[in-house]
């Protein structure tokens, strides 16, 4: 429903309210704004010497290279290791034999309920406890972790999207005597991956979000290099506001990729979703009527 | 597993930890969200604009760097944000300023969320809904309150349920930031008991499977009672 239709077209009257409640708006976040950047500037904030690690070339080389870097390489390895998972678990869930068919819907719902720190946390202790140097043993714990979670996220996805392929291709294809690999390899597979890259990006950004959440054992990436520059400078505020806009603008950058490639190879408006409850859980159809979305 | 066996009142306690994180900044985060949306579909184009900043910064903040902010950065600016001045002991339960802390960051970053899942609720409202509000001179407070949200809400139910599953979990990134809830408890486990790390991670891990689970099945039965016809 366009906001457009929950209100008449104001007429005079109505415009001059609106225009008053917009003052009004415009002055309350004026003074908010104000007083915070009042506090700030009070609190010392703004000092040279807070911000000055984001001047100097060493840090910016730092933060770059040892933060952001890394943290996208996380989570693109991440991603990599998901799709692979999210293959292998989401057309194992669409299997006609029960006995392959249960076991990857306990292995996707089992990943899909466990929060990622629980499994980084059995990562980095258990299952690569004895690794060295710490860098690396965060590196794969973190990698691992985020790879069974947004695996298990993107098996529901693969089969949402090899279900939405209208059912007339797969019987049309059983119909010219194609077998059942045939038919998911060469008719289902290359039409659903279409309508899955989109979702598989704006699963990048959760798993590019969930790398910070390596903090909970020795934290790799941004967030590290963050660690490692506020008991330095005593500069809190600074950091995390520089760190935040960073990962703030790599978030809007592959939002703005996945709507692109919605728009140019998909063409409907809207990335496909899955939901953790109800019936139609991984019906294509996400919401009826969604697709009006203003 | 003994290692936890052994002592279920720190797992039942953590536990316990980790529902009223979840109880408290679910409400307070569907309150605020239900706010944001009816900013963000309001006529007011700057409380919209508004909204609209709002939630892409936040929502494109990782949680972990919320929590440092409110951890670290918001006290040194504000003294309120110190949260000091909370201090409640319900029974074994203490709810001091890094609790108070961590409802405030879970909160925060879950309203946003729940703003998108109600405008997705919003979304699936029939146009003509809206537009026969209109036409009996409903002004859009009485649209709103009287005929869209309360068909919001309901097709809203499953995206809103999906949104407080992810908040459930979200709740183990307090663990890292002073609240004993499941994960840290799940930690120091770990950590004392190196023998028995696949056991302690599979209980915990179950302990959570077990929530999400309620969640789920009460989001279902909600569900299939609001549906409408």
């Amino acid at each position: 429903m366009a906001a457009g239709v929950l209100f008449d077209s104001p007429g005079p009257a109505t415009r001059a309210r609106h225009r008053t409640y917009g003052i009004v708006t415009v002055v309350a976040l004026v003074v908010l704004v104000g007083w915070v950047l009042w506090r700030l500037n009070e609190t010392g904030q703004f000092e040279y010497d807070k911000w000055e690690p984001f001047l100097t070339p060493a840090y910016i080389r730092a933060i770059l290279v040892d933060g952001l870097v890394v943290t996208l390489q996380m989570a693109f390895s991440a991603i990599i290791g998901a799709v692979v998972f999210g293959l292998v678990f989401g057309i194992g869930k669409l299997s006609d034999h029960g006995i392959l068919r249960w076991p990857c819907w306990l292995v996707v719902e089992f990943f899909r309920a466990v929060p990622v720190i629980l499994l980084i946390v059995f990562c980095f202790y258990a299952v690569f406890g004895g690794m060295n140097p710490l860098s690396s043993r965060t590196y794969w714990a973190v990698v691992l972790a985020l790879t069974l979670y947004n695996g298990a996220v993107l098996a529901e996805v693969f089969r949402a999207g090899i279900n939405a392929v209208p059912k007339g291709q797969a019987e049309a294809a059983y119909a010219i005597g194609m077998r059942k690999y045939q038919v998911m390899t060469l008719i289902l597979l290359p039409q659903a991956v279409k309508i899955m890259i989109p979702a598989i990006i704006s699963q990048m950004i959760v798993a590019l979000k969930d790398t910070s959440l390596g903090y909970v054992v020795a934290g790799l990436g941004l967030t590290r290099v963050a660690k490692s520059i506020y008991p330095q400078f005593q500069n809190h505020v600074p950091t995390i506001i520089v760190i935040a806009a960073i990962y703030i603008a790599v978030n809007l950058l592959l939002t703005w990729l996945a709507t692109w490639v919605q728009k140019r190879f998909v063409g409907e408006k809207d990335v496909l979703q899955v939901s953790m409850v109800g019936e139609q859980t991984a019906e294509a159809a996400p919401i009826p009527g969604a697709a009006r979305t203003d | 597993m003994n290692a936890v066996l052994d002592s279920p009142d720190l797992f039942l306690k953590a536990f316990g930890y980790t529902v009223f994180l979840f109880l408290v900044s679910g409400v307070i985060s569907v309150v605020l969200g239900t706010l944001l949306v009816a900013m963000r579909v309001g006529p007011v184009a700057i409380l919209s604009r508004a909204a609209t900043v709002y939630i892409t910064v936040v929502r494109n903040t990782p949680l972990v760097i919320i929590f440092l902010f409110f951890q670290l950065g918001a006290p040194k600016v504000f003294q309120t944000l110190r949260f000091s001045w909370v201090d409640i002991h319900i029974g074994p339960y203490d709810f001091t300023s890094f609790f108070t802390a961590a409802v405030v960051a879970l909160s925060l970053y879950t309203s946003c969320f729940v703003c998108e899942a109600l405008r997705a609720g919003i979304n699936a409202v029939p146009l003509g809904q809206a537009e026969a509000a209109r036409a009996i001179g409903l002004p859009f407070s009485g649209v709103m309150r009287q005929v869209v949200l309360p068909q919001a809400f309901r097709a809203a139910v499953p995206p809103l349920a999906s949104t407080l599953i992810a908040l459930l979990k979200n709740t183990s990134v307090a663990g890292v930031f002073g609240v004993i809830e499941a994960a840290a408890q799940m930690k120091s486990f770990t950590n004392d008991f190196a023998s028995e790390r696949t056991g302690i991670f599979i209980m915990f891990a179950l302990g959570y499977v077990v929530l999400v689970e309620i969640v789920s099945a009460v989001a279902t039965v909600l569900e299939r009672r609001w549906r409408i016809a």
